[in-house]
C-alpha cells in the first residue's frame, strides 16, 4: 500500500465556553471533536456523516490547521502539519483545499468569477498572468464550464454553476486532497448529479482524494470508498460503505440508515429513536449514545466504548456489537 | 371517488415585479379527496409553495391569482378576507416551510397554542390550557404541562416543529398542508416527525398535503404524488406508478440521478441544464430544453395534462401509459 496522504490520530477539540442560564452560567468544556482517527489513501475517498453537531465541520477545520487541536497530530504525506500561517503550512495548503456548502457564499460577488479562480496563482505568485488565465480557462474546462463564463459574476450564474467555480478554484493550484463539507446540499436535486459525476470523473483523472462531507447517505455512498459514522465528536463506526449501509453494526448507523426515506422499504423494520442528540456539553457517561440506545444495557453507561475491528475489516464503537474482538 | 374535499382548477399566479409581471403558476389542477395523503415534489422554485399559499390567499397583493379553489361549497379565489380567515388554520391548516416565521419567540408556547385554540375553537382560559396540554401530548412531547411554559428557543428544533403541528391540528383541520416540515431536521429527527404525521393522519382522516422536494419522503408518507415542473404539475399519480412507470421524461430524469441506497453503484444519470427561469421560459414544454426525448413538436405548444389511465395524468406529448 502507498503511504497514506493524510493520517489523523487522535483529533480532539474542545471549546471552553459558559454553560448554564445566564444568572448561574459556569465555564464548562464543549467535546466538538472527541478523540478522531483516520487514515486517507491518495485517490481515495472518505466518507463523512452523522447529524447536526457531531463534529464533522470542525473535523475538517482541524484536518486543514484552520483551527489549532487541542490534542492529536495530523500528518500529510508522512509530514506532521506544521503551525498554521508558517511558511511550511502555507506551502502544504496548496495541497489541501476545502470547498464549502453555500457557493455564493464562497465567492465574492463584486468580482467576476474567472479572476477567482485565478485568484490561488496570484497568492502563491505562480506564473504569468496570461499563462494564469490559460490555466483557468482550462480548469474551468474540466469542471464543464466555458469560456464565456470567465467574465461573468456569481449572480449570473445557476447554483450549480457556482459551485463548479468553487471547485474550479479549489483545483486550479493542483491539489492531492480536497475537503467537501456539504458540496452539494444547497443544490437542486437534478444538479446534484452533475456536481457528484464530475467529482467522480476529476478524481479518475487527477488521483485526488476527498473528504467528502454530507448528511445524504445515499450521495455519501455513492462517492466513498469507506465511511465513517461520528456521534458527539467521536467515530462509532467505520468501513465499506456497501456494508455498513447494507448491515449497519452500530445501533445508531442503524438507526441513521433506517431514517432515509426509500421507494420500497425492503423488509428492513424502521428503527425511530427517542429524544434530541444530547448536547456536546453534557456528554453522557459511558457510551455518549446510550441514553438514545433501544438495546443499551448496563455496561453501557459506565464504560466507553473503543473502535474494534469487526471480521470484515470494519470497525465499531459498541459493547454488544456481534462479532466485535475485544480489545 | 365522489366529490373532492378541495378542488384547484386552473390556479395561476401572476407576481408584480415592478417593470415586469412573472407568471409563477400556470394553471394548476389538483382535486383532493377526505383522508387523502398527497405528496407535492419539484425542485426550488417549481411553485409548489405559491400553490397553497395562493389558495389560502396569504401572497399579499402583489400577486394576481387567477383560476378556482373550490372548498367545502365556495371558491377560495376572490373571496372575502374574513371567508379565508375562518377557512385558514381551522379548516385547512398549514405548516410553513419557514419555521422562524410561525412561532413567535417572546410567547410562551402555550400562549401560543391558547389563542389559536381561542381564534379556531372559542376555547379559553383552563379549558384552553388543558387542550394545549393534550395537543403538546397528543405530538410526542413529554411532561406537556409543564413545558406550556417554555419558550421556543427552549426547545431543540425537533419539538419546535412538534408545537408547530400542535398548533396546526389546533383547529381541527380537515387538510392539513405542510410545507418541507423536516428539511431543517436532522435525520433521526425528521423520521420522528414524519411518523408522528402518518399516526395523526390514520386517528383523524384528515388530508394531508406533504411538500417536499425529497421523493423518497413522499414515497413513503403518501399515497399520491403530484411534480412540479416550472409553475405546472407535469405528472400526477400514484406512489408505486412514479417509481415502476414514470411517464413524463422529468419524472424519469429525476429518479435516475438519485443514487440507490443498495445494490452496485452505477453512475448517476444527471438531467442536463438547469430549470429555466419564470420570465424566460422556453417555448411550449417547459422541459423541452433539457429532455432527451426532445422533438420539434414539444416546442409547438404547452402539452395539456393527458389521462392514461384513472389516477394517472401526465402532460407530455410522449407520455404514453407504463412508459416514458
Ligand atoms: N467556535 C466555537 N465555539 C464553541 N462551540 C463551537 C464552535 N464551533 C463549533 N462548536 C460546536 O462544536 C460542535 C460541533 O460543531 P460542527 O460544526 O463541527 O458540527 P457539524 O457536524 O459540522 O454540524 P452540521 O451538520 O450542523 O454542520 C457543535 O456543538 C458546535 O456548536
Ligand atoms: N412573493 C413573491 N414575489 C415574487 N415571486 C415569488 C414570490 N414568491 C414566490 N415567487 C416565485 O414563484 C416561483 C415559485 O416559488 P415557490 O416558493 O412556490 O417555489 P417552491 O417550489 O416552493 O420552491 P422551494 O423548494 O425552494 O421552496 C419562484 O420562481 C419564486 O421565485
Ligand atoms: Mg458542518
Ligand atoms: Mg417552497
Amino acid at each position: 500500500m502507498s503511504e497514506p496522504l493524510l493520517q489523523a490520530e487522535g483529533l480532539v477539540r474542545h471549546y471552553r465556553i459558559r454553560h448554564g442560564s445566564r444568572l448561574f452560567s459556569h465555564p464548562a468544556t464543549l467535546r466538538a471533536v472527541d478523540g478522531v482517527s483516520f487514515t486517507l489513501q491518495p485517490g481515495r475517498t472518505l466518507g463523512l456523516v452523522g447529524e447536526s453537531g457531531c463534529g464533522k465541520t470542525t473535523t475538517a477545520r482541524l484536518v486543514l490547521g484552520l483551527l489549532p487541536l487541542t490534542e492529536g497530530e495530523i500528518r500529510l504525506q508522512g509530514e506532521t502539519l506544521p503551525q498554521a500561517g508558517s511558511m511550511r503550512w502555507r506551502e502544504l495548503r496548496r495541497v489541501m483545499q476545502m470547498v464549502y456548502q453555500d457557493p455564493l457564499a464562497a465567492l465574492d460577488r463584486r468580482i467576476a468569477v474567472g479572476r477567482q479562480v485565478m485568484e490561488p496563482l496570484v497568492i502563491h505568485a505562480i506564473g504569468a498572468p496570461a499563462e494564469r488565465r490559460d490555466r483557468a480557462m482550462a480548469i474551468l474546462q474540466s469542471v464543464g464550464l466555458q469560456a464565456h463564463h470567465f467574465d461573468r459574476y456569481p449572480h449570473e450564474l445557476s447554483g450549480g454553476q457556482r459551485q463548479r467555480i468553487v471547485l474550479a478554484r479549489a483545483l486550479i493550484l493542483s491539489p492531492r486532497l480536497l475537503v467537501c463539507d456539504e458540496p452539494i446540499s444547497a443544490l437542486d436535486v437534478s444538479i446534484q448529479a452533475q456536481v457528484v459525476n464530475l467529482l467522480l470523473d476529476l478524481q479518475a483523472e487527477m488521483g485526488l482524494a476527498y473528504l467528502f462531507i454530507s448528511h445524504d447517505l445515499r450521495m455519501v455512498r455513492q462517492v466513498s470508498h469507506e465511511v465513517a459514522v461520528m456521534y458527539l465528536g467521536r467515530i462509532v463506526e467505520r468501513g465499506d460503505p456497501d456494508r455498513l449501509f447494507a448491515a449497519p453494526s452500530h445501533p445508531y448507523t442503524q438507526a441513521l440508515v433506517s431514517a432515509i426515506p426509500v421507494a420500497h422499504r425492503s423488509g428492513r423494520q424502521r428503527l425511530i429513536l427517542k429524544g434530541d442528540p444530547p448536547n456536546p456539553v453534557d456528554v453522557p457517561t459511558g457510551c455518549a449514545f446510550h441514553e438514545r440506545c433501544p438495546i443499551a444495557v448496563a455496561r453501557c453507561r459506565t464504560e466507553t466504548p473503543a473502535l474494534r475491528p469487526l471480521a470484515d475489516g470494519r470497525h465499531v464503537a459498541c459493547h454488544l456489537a456481534p462479532g466485535a474482538a475485544d480489545a | 371517488m365522489g366529490v373532492p374535499l378541495i378542488d384547484i382548477r386552473g390556479l395561476t399566479v401572476d407576481f408584480d415585479a415592478g417593470q415586469r409581471v412573472v407568471r409563477a403558476l400556470h394553471g394548476v389542477d389538483l382535486a383532493i379527496h377526505g383522508g387523502e395523503a398527497v405528496g407535492l415534489v419539484g425542485e426550488s422554485g417549481s411553485g409548489k409553495s405559491v400553490t397553497w399559499l395562493a389558495a389560502l390567499g396569504l401572497l399579499g397583493n402583489r400577486a394576481r391569482i387567477g383560476g378556482e379553489v373550490l372548498f367545502e361549497g365556495r371558491n377560495l379565489v376572490g373571496a372575502p378576507a374574513s371567508d379565508l380567515e375562518a377557512v385558514r388554520g381551522a379548516r385547512i391548516a398549514m405548516i410553513f416551510q419557514d419555521p422562524s416565521s410561525s412561532l413567535n419567540p417572546v410567547y410562551r408556547i402555550g400562549q401560543q397554542l391558547a389563542e389559536a385554540l381561542q381564534l379556531h375553537r372559542g376555547m379559553s382560559g383552563a379549558a384552553a390550557l388543558a387542550e394545549a396540554a393534550r395537543l403538546l401530548d397528543r405530538v410526542g412531547i413529554a411532561d406537556a404541562t409543564r413545558r406550556l411554559r417554555d419558550y421556543p428557543h427552549e426547545l431543540s428544533g425537533g419539538m419546535n416543529q412538534r408545537v408547530m403541528i400542535a398548533m396546526a391540528l389546533s383547529g381541527q383541520p380537515r387538510i392539513l398542508v405542510a410545507d418541507e416540515p423536516t428539511t431543517a431536521l436532522d435525520a433521526t429527527i425528521q423520521a420522528q416527525i414524519l411518523e408522528l404525521l402518518q399516526e395523526i393522519r390514520r386517528d383523524s382522516a384528515m388530508a394531508l398535503v406533504l411538500i417536499s422536494h425529497d421523493l423518497g419522503v413522499v414515497a413513503e408518507n403518501t399515497d399520491r404524488v403530484c411534480v412540479m415542473y416550472a409553475g405546472r404539475i407535469v405528472e400526477d399519480a400514484p406512489i408505486a406508478t412514479i417509481f415502476e412507470a414514470p411517464a413524463h421524461p422529468y419524472t424519469s430524469g429525476l429518479l435516475a440521478a438519485l443514487p440507490d441506497l443498495e445494490g452496485p453503484r452505477r453512475r448517476l444519470l444527471a438531467i442536463p441544464g438547469v430549470v429555466p427561469e419564470p420570465w424566460n421560459l422556453p417555448l411550449g414544454c417547459s422541459f423541452a430544453p433539457r429532455c432527451p426525448e426532445f422533438e420539434r413538436a414539444c416546442e409547438a405548444a404547452v402539452p395539456p395534462a393527458i389521462e392514461l389511465v384513472h389516477g394517472h395524468r401526465a402532460a407530455c406529448i410522449h407520455a404514453r401509459s407504463g412508459s416514458a
